[in-house]
């Protein structure tokens, strides 16, 4: 079977931003057709990864928006959203696409503006994706990222400091990337006495609120070189889903959607854990990086903080994660973070990465939706 | 109990799996859920807790949190609600519904009023 090559992509400045939802993905879509070598009107299919543009700003139809100012018209356009796994979603789609023969030339926008709410706003956004029952009682992301907390660090006999750890490491890696939200170090004091925002959790356990947009282009890999030398195979995509109500999970501290995406993901790569050189992970809070290398196998169930401690993910170990600084100091623009999690491997994979670069030929990518409720991931080689 | 006061209902398919809330079909076999149980008079126990302080518009703050476990017929049963107070509360702790009118302002967050229930029950340490 041809597989699927990604031959271009982009990333804008992800922080706090004057532009909106459609210029932030004009910005990206351009940036990743230039980067490709190709044309608007070269363009089969365009999909938006976004997961709430209408309730942020009251923008919807954002693709075909999208369409017309990249010059990509007739294109086919399609809106994907899986809250915040939509990048990853994205992802899937756009393989879809071209692994179906549907479509010779795919781009893959994702973006999400954001920074214009409050706090609580955003929160309760993000929060409406909960079901009655549990929105409610108020819970948020984060709380349920308190509630899992306290089971891990109960359950595993693990130290709390190891969760700051994480946000230490991914803050050390986005002082080197330049389209970071936060480019600032943090020691480990800093974090254990930030402000608590879901105890046992504190402000430095959380991702920013964040605008940015990133964008990727696909084409068969039988063409890709027609293009350019500079490509990436996507050799396994998986996705799947969880429990909707997450409380009703047997093990809080699994996530099925995890262990079961990067189950079809390995399969079809003809991969396993073991092969992957870099990893982008989904962490949004930091106990999501403990849950999510364990249930990718990098590590065995209740190990992974001890793999923290160890510095066997730090950029210089043995299975580097999250060498762009992760959602925790990149940012989170929820529809952008999982296209941007594949840029940061593409650009491992092509030695691309400057200051950050890590010796890959193998990369992963895992984009969390919900609260593990739905999940992709992707695995990305040198052809 | 009165039959008009609330009840926190659990529900159950024809092969006895319970789950809270209820599902079109048993998210453990696929059959229909058939009948309801209510967990209103009986003492959970608390899987895990958090308190939220970063809470949206219209909810208490800070916002106490748990996970519960109740154990019907030998077939557990799992919720998520307030607790009235995180004072003392720990892991594997007993802990009782008690029913408030609403637990978070209808209308002040993005869920549209009229689409879902405000009301349910609180978990206060037994």
């Amino acid at each position: 079977m041809d597989r699927v090559a990604i031959i271009g992509a982009s990333m804008t400045q992800f922080g706090d931003r004057d532009a909106w939802v459609r210029a932030l993905l004009a910005e990206a879509g351009d940036a990743a057709l230039d980067d490709a070598g190709v044309d608007g009107d070269d363009v089969d299919h365009l999909y938006v990864s976004n997961m709430a543009s209408g309730e942020f700003e009251g923008q919807t139809g954002v693709p075909n928006a999208l369409a017309h100012d990249l010059n990509a018209l007739p294109a086919y356009t399609q809106r994907v959203d899986q809250t915040s796994a939509s990048g990853g979603a994205g992802i899937y789609a756009a393989w879809q696409s071209v692994a179906s023969g549907a479509s010779d030339l795919t781009v893959l926008v994702g973006g999400e503006k954001m920074t214009h709410k409050t706090t609580g706003e955003a929160t309760d956004v993000i929060a409406s994706l909960t079901h009655p029952v549990e929105y409610k009682h108020g819970v948020t992301l984060p709380s349920f990222a308190g509630l899992t907390a306290r089971k891990y660090l109960d359950e595993y006999d693990a130290p709390r400091e190891s969760l700051g750890k994480v946000a230490v490491k991914n803050h050390r890696n986005g002082m080197d990337n330049p389209h970071a939200q936060f480019r600032k170090e943090v020691d480990l004091e800093t974090v254990l006495e930030s402000p608590v925002v879901a105890d046992p959790l504190r402000l430095y356990d959380f991702c920013p609120i964040t605008d940015g947009s990133a964008g990727l282009v696909f084409c068969p890999e039988s063409v890709a070189q027609e293009y350019t030398d500079d490509y990436v195979v996507v050799s396994g995509v998986g996705g799947a889903t969880d429990t909707h109500v997450v409380h009703e999970r047997e093990d809080p501290t699994t996530m099925g959607g995890v262990v079961e995406s990067s189950n079809v993901a390995y399969e079809m790569a003809d991969r396993g854990p073991e092969d992957v050189d870099v990893a982008e992970l989904h962490d949004m809070f930091t106990i999501l990086e403990f849950l999510q290398s364990e249930d990718l196998g990098f590590f065995e169930k209740g190990e992974g903080w001890k793999a923290v401690e160890e510095g066997v993910t730090d950029r210089d170990g043995d299975l580097p994660i999250n060498t762009s600084g992760g959602l925790k100091s990149k940012g989170h623009p929820l529809g952008a973070s999982g296209v941007a999690q594949a840029y940061e491997i593409y650009q491992q994979l092509l030695g691309d990465a400057g200051a950050r670069q890590v010796d890959a030929e193998v990369g992963l990518a895992c984009n969390v939706g919900g609260f593990g409720n739905c999940v992709t991931t992707t695995i990305l080689e040198q052809p | 109990m009165t039959d008009d006061a609330p009840s926190f209902d659990a529900h159950r398919c024809e092969n006895g799996h319970l789950t809270y809330p209820g599902h079109t079909r048993c998210p453990d076999c696929g059959a229909e859920q058939t009948e309801t149980v209510d967990l209103s008079d009986r003492t959970g126990a608390v899987v895990t807790w958090t308190t939220s302080t970063a809470t949206p518009p219209g909810v208490r703050e800070p916002n106490h949190l748990a996970i519960v476990e109740f154990t019907v017929d030998g077939e557990s049963v799992r919720a998520l609600g307030q607790l009235t107070t995180a004072d003392g509360v720990d892991i594997g702790d007993d802990v009782e519904p008690v029913y408030a009118a609403e637990l978070r302002e209808p209308g002040a967050g993005i869920r549209e009023p009229d689409s879902q229930a405000w009301d349910g029950f609180r978990f206060e340490p037994a």
